[in-house]
């Protein structure tokens, strides 16, 4: 089990909260809040040990587009990079509506 | 009573599944539109202590989704188990959630407020890495419907595909009224452990039909085990809800039948074990009366 942290900057606050996933196999759970400060907050809690690099290029990647004052609390249970990719995608959307 | 075969197609596209949602959709499917409010949801992050300290990450809720709403505008509680969390498996924060609920429940209908009960029951029984624990909150699950039905019915439901096993398929036969699906399976020991143990004489758990005409929805609902069959359908599971509510206190529960169990036990020859057909008929469903 690995813990990963990361720091993104942020243009907005976001509305709300929202959960998304299942911390299943191959799957993972996204609690993502309202950040106490100006910027984005991301924590990582991996049932999979070694895939920092992965885990930061995914992240890098989904804060290009997502700007937000978010904390994310993400719970993985070994889910590969693209299913990491559309469960954030879904609780952005998820804020959106 | 039994369900209408899905032979109309339009029908069958039109239903929405049961099984294929989560615990929160399956809650938020059964109580009353827009009335869903959850209790302890994963933002309280009351996680199990233990599953870390073996090195598997904990879900922020659990596993198990506690919702207040209502029920044809009555005050229900819903809770319900997550299967694709650790195979539904009861630890002590999980389990403690629901026996702390339905104890809440209690209390409201001793004062007078009744409020209905219902457990969405998707689990292989307790959680091995916190033994102890969660077969002690599974016991006072046990307990809290004990005490709840003497003044409302409690319902609980097995859509699939996990089932529901160990000790809380206990709970499910003290729940007054138990809805199945032809997906469900109900079991004390599920097919996979018999066979570790016994050995594959015993049982071949890789045969599905075999398991299923033993332990399945449709098996327990022909012999009395379960009270209703339904497709698996939300709409349709919501309304077999609200009908078992409809129907009142049992004018005895399927646990405290002693006798009746007794003479069905004993009426089972163990050297010429009957099949599913055969028992169906030694039992002919004499519990559903």
């Amino acid at each position: 089990m690995e813990k990963i942290e990361l720091d993104y900057p942020a243009r907005h606050v976001v509305p709300r909260r929202v959960h998304v996933g299942v911390v299943g196999s191959g799957d993972l759970e996204v609690l993502l809040e309202p950040s106490p400060d100006q910027r984005a907050h991301v924590l990582v809690n991996t049932s999979v040990d070694g895939f920092g690099v992965v885990w930061k290029s995914v992240l890098d990647r989904f804060f290009q587009r997502f700007e937000g004052a978010a904390s994310i609390e993400i719970n993985d249970f070994g889910a590969t990079p693209g299913t990491v990719m559309l469960r954030l995608e879904q609780a952005a959307e998820a804020l959106r509506t | 009573m039994s369900a209408a075969p899905a032979r109309d197609y339009r029908r069958f596209l039109a239903r929405s599944s049961f099984i294929e949602i989560s615990a929160r959709e399956r809650a938020r499917a059964i109580l009353d539109d827009g009335s869903f409010r959850e209790l302890l949801g994963p933002f309280d992050r009351l996680k199990s202590p233990w599953l870390p300290l073996q090195g598997i990450v904990a879900q922020a809720d659990d596993g198990v989704v506690l919702a207040r709403g209502t029920l044809d505008g009555k005050p229900a509680l819903v809770a319900a188990i997550e299967s694709v969390y650790q195979g539904g498996s009861m630890g002590e924060v999980s389990g403690a959630k629901i026996a702390g609920a339905l104890e809440l429940a209690l209390r409201d209908c001793e004062q007078g407020r009744p409020i209905l009960p219902v457990l969405l029951l998707e689990t292989g029984g307790v959680r091995l890495q916190e033994a102890n624990l969660g077969l002690a909150v599974i016991a006072e699950i046990h307990a809290a419907i004990v005490a709840l039905r003497r003044h409302v019915p409690v319902v609980g439901v097995i859509a699939g595909m996990v089932g529901c096993f160990g000790g809380m398929s206990l709970a499910a036969a003290l729940c007054s009224r138990l809805i199945v699906t032809r997906q469900a399976r109900l079991g004390m020991n599920g097919p996979e452990v018999i066979e570790q143990e016994a050995g594959i004489g015993e049982i071949d758990a890789s045969d599905r039909a075999l398991i299923w005409s033993l332990i399945g929805g449709e098996q327990r609902d022909a012999t009395g085990l379960a009270d209703d069959l339904q497709e698996d359908d939300a709409a349709a599971i919501a309304a077999a809800v609200r009908a078992a509510f409809a129907q009142g206190l049992p004018q005895q529960e399927r646990s405290a039948q002693v006798e009746l169990y007794l003479k069905r036990l004993a009426a089972i020859d163990p050297q010429q074990p009957p099949d599913a057909l055969a028992l169906r008929t030694l039992w002919n469903g004499a519990a559903k009366a």
